[in-house]
């Protein structure tokens, strides 16, 4: 009974969807501020009725109630319950009702926090968010039913996926279909915008909060997924070039460009059509990612089970949305007007310049995730593009980008001079070139790269050092007095770019001075690995709730000195047979331990990878903090609606009184 | 104008190819040794260890080499198609024990019936490198000279047995 409710509030929410998408718009085209009232409405009973769906398959799940078939396929009697209700988005169908109830999420935030936008353009905007939401019901109700009931009921199910079991799974896609699906917002807004002929300053800064926030959630979402493969997967690294990841990186490397290019579009006007053509661009790769992932054309360790039917549908409409709205764009950005004038030396200038690196790194990422695609299709062979082609042709693109970085905040809008620039920046110059040639040294040994990725981070750190001590010195004020009166959004861009600086050090010293050993170790045996010695206890069987797993334990010492225990498991999930490695890893500032045991040898030997990981930490800090600012500029007092109103009411009341 | 259309053009290409490529199989990789002659190898069989099975013994017949492992999920899937084959006699069918124990193997075959005239035991995959195995179910065509004709990745199916691997059996056996 339950499930079937579930399917009804489904059917319901698509004509609410439906309904959200037509009556609005028209009635924006054509002035009926009846139709266009209907919107906000709308986008709260859509919301109402795909909870109601989604609250009944969590129930479907926590009763274990097996005559649904994607209860059936994806969840076990065995399975711990945090697990039941994360595995209501461990499969296709229910990841599409995560997609639609996030999508309604958004949807309804946009309606609360509206106010004030005009009517017009808030109808447009929920009415372009409804006609997306009617293009993911109708693909749950057509091909992708996640209360289709299977008759007779299965006595028990086959089980989450095994490497979906693990506490990331409940947190990482719900934050990256945030940030995802947040993308919808902007996009909205661009054609609505475009419909409306209003591509104005205005435009621009409604639609900067929204963007920021689906990017700090963007931008989390992938830093959960890279550190849960780090641990999950066992074999150390933090990032695969995976299609899949790709998917999720491309919106996240445009989603950036689009915040950038929207601060211009609001401060100076210019940039107006690249802006909605990131916006654009920024949720259509989101939809191709998922696209990518739930059609089967491209295979990853994210493999999904797959159905042409589906793929030929997403297709579909993905011409729709994305085509429909480059088409738009085609008919209705030439008459936006350029926008302000700036110089060739100018903050405009080295925004525009990372935007572009930044797009030009989008599209190559794309490159290759469809390369091999493209090769098949023209018949040309088989082949798989991986980590070489992702790591050469990136590093050139994020080289300049992140000295840009380095130079943007300093430079002046519209006209700055470089001989000024470049006398300001000599000590961060200076400081980054020495770090870079001798911290290696220190470190061990220096190869290019190493010696590059130091360059770009220090740079980071001394020229926001640099920008930060100009803004704070000259006056005469206290210096606290001084912090508080800059805004905090401000304090945001240098926070996350710091966090860029950050991600850059750990990157590049994992990267140079990561070391990994595989041996055979018997119990009592020691194996040594950067100055520490692992000692193998040996291993012993243990009785998980729905897996059975050998657990191994390494003492480290290092000069006889008790470090830590690592404990690594290799599991049998037992309802798939399917072998899992949990790694043991002791995180640290300063560097990972990390082992993973392998498989078991003759004699009670087993194989045992250990691996000494330098600053990889860093890498997931680095999000944080860029994630970090993108909060703090959402929490800047232009945002606070309720107190900017009352006091432009408090303004208009003392204009009245005088 | 024309500069605001290229992203639609640009888009609509990339349509072309994701279209094309939905009807493609990405799981579909030729493999290097398909006319090449089957690697030699001489692994203790899972029924008796003290026997051994080679490819040499097969060499004038044309016949299935199906690598699986009891811990293998799409195994499981492709199982029962092995066996009705094996039951109507049309090509020997042999296979290889992949990375497993022997325990587990036997309990696996004792439980899903018995497809395999023998099975050789490859319990490192040393041999699995030698032919390639990038997962676990793979099933190999070696035609009478001991040369591999075809190469399934993945579980065998009822419609890739009756359109590619039976036909290809039949042509081969007449030669």
């Amino acid at each position: 009974m339950i499930p079937e409710i579930g399917h009804f509030s489904l059917i319901l929410a698509l004509l609410v969807a439906l309904a959200l998408g037509v009556f609005p718009i028209i009635g924006a085209a054509s002035g009926n501020a009846v139709w266009m009232g209907l919107a906000r409405p709308l986008a709260r009973a859509q919301f109402l009725l795909i909870a109601i769906a989604f609250v009944c398959l969590a129930y479907a799940f926590a009763t274990m109630d097996y005559s649904v078939t994607y209860v059936a396929t994806n969840s076990n009697s065995k399975l711990p319950i945090q697990f039941r209700i994360a595995a209501i988005w461990g499969g296709h169908e229910g990841s599409l009702l995560l997609w639609a109830m996030i999508l309604s999420v958004w949807t309804v935030a946009v309606s609360l926090f509206s106010k004030h936008l005009p009517d017009d353009m808030r109808a447009r905007i929920l009415g372009v968010m409804g006609l997306i939401s009617v293009g993911f019901l109708l693909f749950m109700l057509m091909v992708s039913n996640p209360f289709e009931r299977l008759i007779p009921a299965a006595l028990d199910g086959r089980d989450l996926n095994p490497l979906l079991q693990d506490p990331g799974m409940i947190f990482h896609p719900p934050m990256l279909y945030m940030g995802y699906v947040g993308f919808s917002v902007a996009f909205s807004f661009a054609i609505a915008a475009l419909l409306g002929g209003q591509l104005d300053a205005a435009w621009a800064r409604w639609s900067r909060p929204w963007t920021t926030m689906a990017w700090v959630f963007l931008t989390l979402g992938i830093m959960g997924g890279s550190n849960w493969a780090y641990y999950e997967l066992g074999w150390g690294g933090w990032w695969f070039w995976d299609a899949v990841e790709n998917a999720s990186f491309m919106p996240w490397l445009v989603g950036t460009a689009l915040i950038h290019s929207l601060a211009v579009t609001e401060k100076r006007g210019s940039f107006k059509a690249w802006t909605v053509l990131l916006a654009i661009c920024a949720f259509s790769l989101s939809l191709l990612g998922t696209f990518l992932v739930r059609s089967g054309v491209l295979t990853s360790v994210h493999a999904f089970a797959t159905d042409p039917r589906r793929g030929l549908f997403i297709l579909v409409f993905l011409v729709v949305v994305i085509g429909g709205s480059l088409a738009l764009f085609a008919w209705r950005a030439p008459t936006v007007g350029r926008g302000g004038k700036f110089d060739v030396v100018s903050r405009e200038s080295f925004l525009l310049a990372n935007n572009v690196l930044l797009a030009v790194a989008a599209f190559s990422v794309l490159l290759g995730t469809l390369y091999p695609l493209f090769l098949d299709a023209l018949g040309l062979g088989k082949i798989s593009v991986g980590p070489p082609y992702f790591d050469t042709v990136f590093a050139p693109l994020m080289t300049p980008a992140l000295f840009l970085m380095g130079i943007g905040p300093i430079a002046r809008w519209k006209k700055s001079s470089l001989p000024e620039l470049a006398l300001r920046l000599r000590w961060a110059f200076g400081v980054s070139v020495a770090t870079a040639m001798l911290l290696p040294l220190l470190l061990g040994h220096w190869t290019p790269m190493i010696g590059l990725g130091l360059f770009l981070s220090f740079w980071i750190f001394a020229s926001s050092a640099h920008l930060v001590y100009q803004r704070l010195r000259g006056t005469d004020q206290q210096l606290i007095t001084r912090i508080k009166a800059i805004p905090r959004s401000w304090w945001g861009m240098v926070i996350a770019h710091l966090g860029i600086a950050v991600f850059t050090l750990g990157v590049t010293i994992v990267k140079g001075f990561e070391s990994e050993i595989a041996v055979r170790m018997l119990p009592g045996e020691v194996a040594h690995l950067a100055g520490y010695d692992f000692t193998f206890k040996g291993v012993e069987e243990i009785q998980g709730p729905n897996y059975t797993a050998s657990r191994g334990q390494l003492l480290v010492t290092k000069n006889g000195v008790e470090r830590t225990i690592l404990s690594t498991e290799k599991r049998l999930y037992t309802v798939q047979n399917m072998p899992m490695t949990e790694a043991g890893i002791s995180p640290a500032l300063i560097h990972d331990l990390y082992a993973s045991l392998g498989e078991p040898l003759a004699d009670g030997a087993w194989s045992v990878r250990l691996y000494h990981k330098p600053m990889v930490e860093w890498i997931w800090a680095g999000c944080a903090m860029m994630a970090l600012g993108g909060l703090l500029a959402l929490s800047d007092k232009r945002y606070r609606m309720r107190k900017r109103l009352k006091k432009e009411g408090e303004l208009k009341s003392n204009e009245a009184l005088a | 104008m024309k500069r605001f259309l290229l992203p639609l053009v640009i888009f609509l290409v990339m349509v072309c190819f994701l279209f094309i490529g939905l009807n493609l199989d990405p799981r579909e990789v030729p493999s290097p040794l398909v006319g090449k002659p089957a690697p030699m190898f001489s692994l203790p069989r899972l029924d008796d260890p003290k026997q051994a099975f080679s490819p040499k013994d097969m060499l004038g017949k044309v016949w299935l080499f199906n690598v699986w492992a009891s811990w293998c999920g799409a195994c499981r899937d492709e199982h029962p198609i092995l066996v009705e084959l094996s039951k109507s006699g049309l090509v020997p069918v042999y296979g290889m024990d992949y990375k497993d124990t022997r325990e587990d193997a036997q309990q696996w075959l004792q439980q899903g019936g018995n497809p395999y005239i023998a099975t050789a035991m490859d319990a490192d995959g040393r041999v699995g490198i030698n032919y390639g195995v990038y997962g676990v179910p793979e099933t190999y065509v070696i035609d009478k000279a001991g040369i591999i004709a075809y190469k399934q990745i993945g579980p065998v199916t009822d419609e890739s047995l009756r359109n590619k691997i039976l036909p290809l059996v039949k042509r081969l056996q007449a030669q």
